[in-house]
């Protein structure tokens, strides 16, 4: 059983809870692949998501994951703007209360708005990206896939590179791995380094082959174009250059080591496109992964939510 | 009419004396062991409590004119007064901006209605606050104005800062310094550290105040004029202002309660009271700011009180106004955390709270002694209470002390000679 109605983040919530969630996805996992999209779990309860911020994946996932689970499910898009202006967050949060939600995925530019969220209103909230706070489903939903490789998480060697400062991803991946027992080693020009992401317990290597050294599962992280015009890094060129990852950085890394990525990709930037497509690549993977881990989260909190009515 | 505070505990510049105060037109006419009580005499029982001089708080929000929703003149001086203050400087990042003599003179006419604390306006260093041309400061010095101030917006253009500071050193103000490179905070919120990355808000790192604190203080150096560099935050800061005063620049600096007993371990919650400008920083910082009020490097304490309503503080913390609410709380917490703790004595305490807020913008009161002026407060330093913002008298309940325990509970003000508050 969680701990919480909501899933906020990984920093807060325990191993065991972790290992639930995931053990939980692995069986959605196997049945959907094996054709099962129809469950009752979640017959008569309501989910809503509402998203600040685009998204095609993240959203299309938490959509599926209600809808086969038996949800009734809306969507609510609202443009970063109107954060600014308009309606509240607390009185959207009341406004979809009093219409009887049960959940909400929420997406939003702004860290800690979701919690905001979850002390206003009793409906379950999961974080579905929040600023540069925590993106809880996509790190488990990596964690899932790297999981099944391997076997468990304990004693691994995961690399992140890429924009590790403006990452909620490599947040809650740090959060997470750590508390399952995995290293995280992250590489990045020194601008996209957050300051003090060691004394949350990450390794920040001097290279790219440090920090890919017997690593078994190896990250990229997507480099937005803005923070080059915000003068972070030079140029795309510069990046994939002295920041990319390719073959012959992935020769340093362990044997069976898997690649995975949030998405969506620069090919050629973060990851060649040789290894976007190659053997190794869990990247396609990682999208069932994402609808598995919804899917479990949604199931836990409906079990919490009958617990705790 | 005369007035008798008999028994206290009297807190004079140096020591602690049972003395009774004798006040007579709004003057302490007489400090006796005893002073014996004519009939006609208005008589205090201070028995078993403290005496201090007026606090006087040189860096307040009045909210007045233009934001009223958050606090004005009339309910920020009941707070003072029920915080011990005697007398406030108010920021002039009102709306309109005070940047002119009419404002000025419209927060001294509030402040002869309301009559309670004593108000001195502080006037913008240009106009609209935008940086670029001088405000009217030799009009405003004239109405009263003590002291100019680019507070809550530096002026980023060091050419304007320092045409500012020498213009007004002609009417004797003084450049009352906010230290901010606005182009480094980059839309910061936080204190740019370990806790920014763990909650994913934006830092601001210590530099975007030091580099303009020695930018200040390099201004003022090379001109020969007195400056003062507002809520020192980082322990650099305060090192810089250290060295300064040590080849001799005519430099005082306050900061705040909130920078010597609070750190950054506090915004982990995203609890949006917590978000205030300059950002609270991390430990090593709120020792050096101790370290500083010991040693003589920072002058003054002082609140920064920023009251803000319910709708500027419940929102995503990105959007919350900067700011807490602090006049009524800051003598209990100062007092708790810095004489009842044992790193300064009561007289060392009021020595930053009242002496050299009035030494440093030359206003009157700041001591108790015969022949001054009776602004006073009368504290009870033995029993602890519970901070409550519900039962502040400011409309900002926006502090982050809420539920502390503290000593130092105010039990009467008085401005002279004139009670302006008393414990109910």
């Amino acid at each position: 059983m969680l701990k919480s109605k909501d899933l906020l983040g990984l920093r807060d919530i325990t191993a065991e809870e972790i290992t639930l969630i995931l053990d939980t996805a692995e069986e959605m996992k196997q049945a959907v692949k094996s054709g099962k999209k129809s469950f009752d779990l979640l017959k008569g309860k309501t989910l809503v998501t509402l998203f600040y911020e685009n998204s095609t994946r993240t959203r299309s996932s938490f959509e599926l994951a209600g809808k086969y689970l038996g949800a009734t499910e809306i969507n609510i898009s609202a443009s970063s703007s109107s954060v600014q202006k308009g309606e509240t967050l607390i009185d959207t949060g009341k406004t979809l209360q009093a219409l009887a939600t049960d959940f909400i995925a929420i997406r939003h530019p702004m860290g800690g708005a979701p919690a905001l969220l979850a002390k206003t209103v009793g409906c379950s909230v999961l974080n579905g990206g929040d600023g540069m706070n925590e993106h809880p489903t996509q790190a488990l939903l990596d964690m899932l896939s790297i999981r099944e490789e391997f076997g468990t998480l304990k004693g691994l060697k995961v690399a992140i590179l890429g924009d590790i400062k403006h990452s909620r991803v490599a947040k809650s991946n740090l959060f997470g791995l750590k508390k399952m027992g995995a290293e995280v080693w992250v590489y990045a020009p020194k601008t996209l380094i957050p300051k003090g992401f060691d004394e949350l317990g990450a390794h920040i290597a001097t290279s790219r082959e440090q920090c890919v050294d017997g690593a078994n599962a190896v990250m990229g992280l997507r480099i937005q174009l803005e923070r080059q015009s915000g003068g972070l890094f030079p140029s795309l060129s510069e990046y994939s250059r002295f920041y990319g990852v390719n073959d012959e950085v992935m020769k340093h890394a362990d044997k069976k080591a898997i690649v995975v990525h949030p998405g969506p990709v620069n090919r050629g930037v973060e990851l060649t496109p040789k290894l976007i497509d190659g053997a190794t690549s869990r990247i396609e993977d990682q999208v069932t992964s994402g609808l598995a881990v919804r899917m479990a989260a949604l199931k836990l909190l409906s079990e919490y939510r009958e617990a705790h009515a | 009419m005369k007035t008798l505070i008999q028994g206290g505990e009297v807190v004079l510049l140096d020591g602690v004396e049972k003395l009774d105060i004798l006040i007579e037109d709004g003057k302490i006419v007489k400090l006796a062991k005893t002073v014996k009580a004519n009939p006609d005499y208005v008589v205090i029982d201070a028995k078993g409590k403290t005496v201090i001089p007026g606090i006087i708080d040189m860096h307040v929000h009045l909210r007045e004119p233009g934001f009223e929703g958050k606090e004005d003149i009339e309910s920020g001086s009941k707070a003072a007064v029920a915080g011990g203050v005697t007398q406030v400087c108010c920021m002039p990042n009102t709306s309109p901006v005070c940047d002119n003599a009419v404002v000025v003179k419209y927060i001294k006419a509030r402040q002869q209605e309301v009559n309670l604390c004593k108000i001195n306006p502080i006037g913008a260093i240009t106009k609209g606050e935008n940086g670029e041309a001088l405000a009217d400061i030799g009009k405003m010095a004239q109405a009263g104005a003590v002291a100019i101030s680019d507070d809550g917006k530096s002026v980023m253009n060091s050419l304007i800062m320092r045409l500012g500071m020498e213009y007004a050193s002609g009417f004797g103000l003084k450049c009352l310094c906010h230290c901010e490179d606005i182009n480094l905070v980059d839309g910061g919120v936080v204190n740019e550290g370990k806790n920014s990355t763990l909650t994913g808000l934006k830092g601001s790192p210590r530099a975007a105040e030091d580099i303009m604190i020695a930018r200040d203080i390099s201004l003022a150096e090379s001109l020969g004029v007195p400056v003062h560099i507002c809520h020192v935050s980082t322990y650099s800061g305060v090192d810089i202002i250290r060295a300064a005063k040590k080849r001799g620049v005519k430099v005082t600096a306050e900061t705040c309660p909130h920078y010597f007993i609070l750190t950054d371990d506090i915004i982990t919650d995203f609890d949006t009271f917590t978000k205030v400008n300059p950002p609270v920083r991390e430990e090593k910082d709120r020792k050096a700011i101790i370290k500083g009020l010991k040693d003589g490097t920072l002058d003054c304490i002082v609140t920064d009180h920023a009251p803000h309503s319910q709708k500027d503080k419940e929102v995503e913390y990105n959007l919350a106004a900067f700011g807490m609410s602090g006049i009524e709380t800051s003598f209990a917490l100062s007092y708790t955390y810095l004489v009842k703790s044992g790193i300064i004595n009561i007289n060392e305490l009021m020595k930053l709270m009242s002496y050299n807020p009035a030494k440093t913008l030359n206003l009157e009161g700041g001591e108790i002694k015969e022949g001054g002026v009776a602004d006073l407060a009368i504290v009870d330093l033995n029993e602890a209470y519970t901070i409550d913002s519900s039962e502040f008298l400011s409309k900002g309940k926006n502090t982050p002390f809420n539920g502390f325990e503290v000593y130092g509970k105010v039990c009467a003000t008085l401005v002279d000679g004139e009670v302006k508050y008393s414990q109910q």
